[in-house]
Formats: C-alpha cells, structure tokens, sequence
C-alpha cells in the first residue's frame, strides 16, 4: 500500500537536529569543565587567555549556534503544548527566535572584541 | 453504550493544575517534566544571565574581579547560580537518558525506572559538588 505524507514533516529534521546539537553541548561541557578544574584557581589572565585562543572562542560559538538551535526546537514544544491562543503562540515563537538571535549576536561580540 | 470508565474527565493538556493535581508521575514522568522545566529556564533566564557574567567578567581585569569577589559572593546571586547548576545537571543527565532511550537502550519498565533515579539523584549531586566548588 502507498501511504500519502501529509504535513509540513520538519518534524525528523527537528528531532535529530535537536540530539546532534546536543551533543556538541555535552562534549563542549565536559571539554570545559575539565579545562576549568584543570586549571583551577581560575585568575583573570587564565579566563582572558583561554577564551582569546582560536578553538576556544569558535567551539563557544559552535556550542551558542547549537543551544539556539536545540533551544528552538524545545521552547516551539513548550509553547505548542501550553500556549493555546494562536496569536498569542505566534508572538511568543517569534520572540523566542529573537531572543535566541540576541545570545548569538552577543556571544559573537564577546568572543571577537 | 459508552461505559463509565469511558466518561471520566481526563486532563487533556500537561496543564500545570493536571501534573500537580490530577495525574500522579511515576519517576520517568519527573525527570522529564523536570527535564522541560529545567530547559526553560535555561533558555531564560539564564543563558542571558551567563551571557551577561561572560561579557562581564572578560571585558576587563575590573570586570572579572567584580564578579568574582563581589557580584557572585552574594548570597541570592549565589542562589541563582545553585539553581542554574542544578538545571544544567540535571537537564544534561535526563538528556543522555533520551539519547540512549533512543537507541533503545534502557527501554523496559525496570530499567527506565531505575535510570530515572541514577539521572535525579546525578543532577543533584552534581549539583552539590560543583556549588562546593564554587562557595
């Protein structure tokens, strides 16, 4: 039998999107946290010089692209599941992506100052 | 005939009056309500929030000593940051969860159940032992 598919079927796309980008978070975390109690106690020279090295600053930036991404996915859900009033889930999603725009934006401005 | 069963008034939506009165969670059910609720906040406010302590503390040598020795000595900011800990923790434990639920792993009642214990009692620990740290 050939089954029509109907929808708009981002959903896959999201679902993996979300557990790919979770796990650049999860590696991210853990590469930091070891470095941070490596290095303990943090000083400032130790926190400007680990975040002015190349791969530092563009796996931050990986992982802030990962979070606004994986984040999406999981606010749209939250917001689908308890926002009813279109309008309302409307205004909310878009400021979700705005939001979410913000911490990228900023997080490329500290990174490269 | 529709039986009485049938008719009973069933939360339709994960409302919050229905998590908190009318169905009862079994463990997995916490650690994943707990797993949403953990994600919101880290979406806001407190990816923000470390933004702002990021943006802060490398801005200048002024900075960095302001949040460290002043900013995140007091005792509410110090509250925030435990509870930041305890998101992240366990937003990240119940997550490794689902990544292994979704290869099929951990999928039986048993073990789903006592996974969900490993990754509550983990967030708190973890929890614990980074807030040591950082008093």
């Amino acid at each position: 039998m050939k089954r029509l598919v109907v929808g708009a079927h981002y959903g896959l796309r999201d679902w993996l999107a979300q557990r790919i980008t979770a796990a650049i978070m999860a590696a991210y975390t853990l590469i930091l946290a070891g470095v941070l109690l490596n290095k303990a106690p943090i000083t400032y020279s130790v926190w400007k010089d680990l975040f002015a090295q190349g791969w530092m600053r563009v796996a931050t930036l990986l992982f802030a692209a990962s979070l606004a991404w994986h984040a999406w996915v999981g606010v749209r859900d939250i917001l689908m599941d308890y926002i009813k009033p279109d309008g309302l889930r409307l205004t909310m999603q878009v400021g979700t992506l705005l939001l979410l725009a913000v911490y990228v934006g900023w997080t490329v401005q500290i990174l490269w100052r | 005939m529709a039986s009485a069963s049938a008719k009973k008034i069933r939360p339709k939506y994960l409302s919050l009056p229905a998590i908190l009165f009318e169905i009862r969670l079994p463990v997995p059910g916490w650690v994943s309500i707990l797993h949403r609720i953990s994600g919101a906040w880290l979406f806001f406010p407190f990816a923000a929030w470390l933004l702002y302590l990021l943006d802060k503390s490398l801005q200048s040598e002024q900075g960095f000593q302001y949040v460290k020795t002043q900013y995140l000595a007091l005792p509410v900011v110090k509250l925030c940051l435990l509870v930041f800990i305890w998101s992240f923790s366990h937003h990240f434990c119940a997550g490794i969860r689902y990544l292994l639920l979704d290869i099929d792993r951990g999928v039986d009642l048993k073990t789903a159940r006592v996974t969900s214990w490993i990754v509550i009692v983990a967030g708190l620990a973890l929890t614990a032992f980074f807030g040591a740290r950082l008093w």
